[in-house]
């Protein structure tokens, strides 16, 4: 038994020292950290055409500072979530479960980062920011990684608020505050959050069944989940719209938001239209939920760069 | 405290670029915690006058 132990240990730490910055790097998850910076200066750029004022130094600082939470959180989703990752097609290439990164080491990175995130950004901004990046980091890991993710097929509708947070988090280490229009940001991000992780999880269906993770196509059914994914997108256009009704966007971005959402929900009907079983059509969505939410943030960014600079 | 004998020349390279990026990330987190507290006495000074 010690031989097999040592052999086994050593074979671990071989694998182990292999490591490079890369593989921690991969922890941060860094596609989700870049829609989040994105996200995060949409929200900021808002905040400063709303008549925040903010040093520039300090406002690269505190993105640096979300971002960097963002990838802690990753980094602790994935130490909670080794064992799934290691039997799902999407996930089995992380750095956890190819052996290249220990797990105590993720959960010691991913809560070092947090630590050092959190800091940063009260002194780059102020403490509600510092407060609703926190609760971000905690809503992310423990309600939704440890919580909801294995336990109801709700799971990301409701764990979709950590995702939805950083343009408020943003906004409010530009101003201090947290005001209507930086909550219409979250709730687009929150309605778009169901569509799109449930167009992948009729896809990937396979997948997350193997690896018991209760999503809405594996408890409630494919022809269920159509349903669901056809009403979000309606609320989720809709919600699209109303950043041109409250003063945060412009023509432009109404223009913008009406074609992009017009596109979604034919997308979404199609969804729903498609025969059971097929890929085509939530494959066609997922990607194009992608470009949506890019189309409809990238207008607000550069109306609201127009604004501040023009 | 020496090397472990057993790493391969590999696993010491990959070592090497562990304990870089670990060096460049402290830098990196002093200079910028150095700054943003410059900015942010800079601009209380401002403040004041």
């Amino acid at each position: 038994m010690v031989n097999r132990a040592n052999s086994e240990t050593s074979a671990v730490d071989e694998k182990t020292s292999f490591a490079g910055p890369k593989d921690y790097f991969a922890l941060l998850k860094p596609r989700v950290m870049s829609l989040v910076i994105f996200t995060a200066l949409v929200g900021m750029v808002a905040a400063i055409a709303d008549g925040a004022s903010v040093h520039p130094g300090l406002a690269a600082a505190s993105l640096l500072a979300i971002a960097v939470g963002a990838g802690a959180s990753g980094a602790l989703n994935m130490w909670w979530d080794a064992d799934i990752d290691a039997v799902m097609a999407r996930t089995i290439g992380r750095p956890i479960p190819q052996g290249l990164v220990p797990k105590s080491e993720a959960a010691g990175f991913g809560m070092l980062l947090s630590a050092l995130s959190v800091a940063l950004l009260a002194l780059a901004s102020n403490y509600v920011a510092a407060g609703l990046l926190a609760f971000t980091i905690f809503f992310y890991v423990v309600i939704y990684s440890m919580w909801l993710k294995r336990s109801t097929p709700q799971n990301i509708v409701i764990g979709g608020a950590a995702g939805a947070l950083p343009p408020v988090v943003a906004w409010a280490a530009a101003s201090g505050t947290a005001p209507l229009d930086a909550w219409i940001l979250f709730l687009i991000i929150f309605l778009w959050t169901p569509p799109h992780f449930w167009a992948l999880a009729l896809y990937r269906e396979g997948d997350y069944a193997r690896a018991g993770v209760p999503m809405m196509p594996n408890i409630a059914g494919e022809a269920s989940t159509k349903k669901q994914i056809f009403g979000y997108a309606v609320i989720l256009v809709i919600a699209g719209i109303a950043p041109y009704a409250t003063g945060l966007g412009g023509t432009a971005y109404l223009a913008i938001s009406s074609a992009f959402g017009a596109g979604f929900l034919m997308l979404a009907w199609r969804v729903l239209k498609s025969a059971p079983r097929s890929k085509e059509a939530p494959k066609q969505l997922f990607a194009f939920s992608i470009l949506y939410l890019f189309a409809l943030f990238a207008a607000l960014l550069a109306e609201d760069l127009y604004a501040i600079y023009v | 405290m020496s090397d472990a004998p057993d790493l391969s020349p590999e696993a010491k390279k990959k070592r090497g670029q562990r304990n870089l990026a670990i060096a460049l990330g402290l830098i990196g987190f002093i200079a910028v915690v150095y700054l943003v507290t410059i900015l942010k006495i800079a601009g209380n000074i401002g403040g004041a006058s």
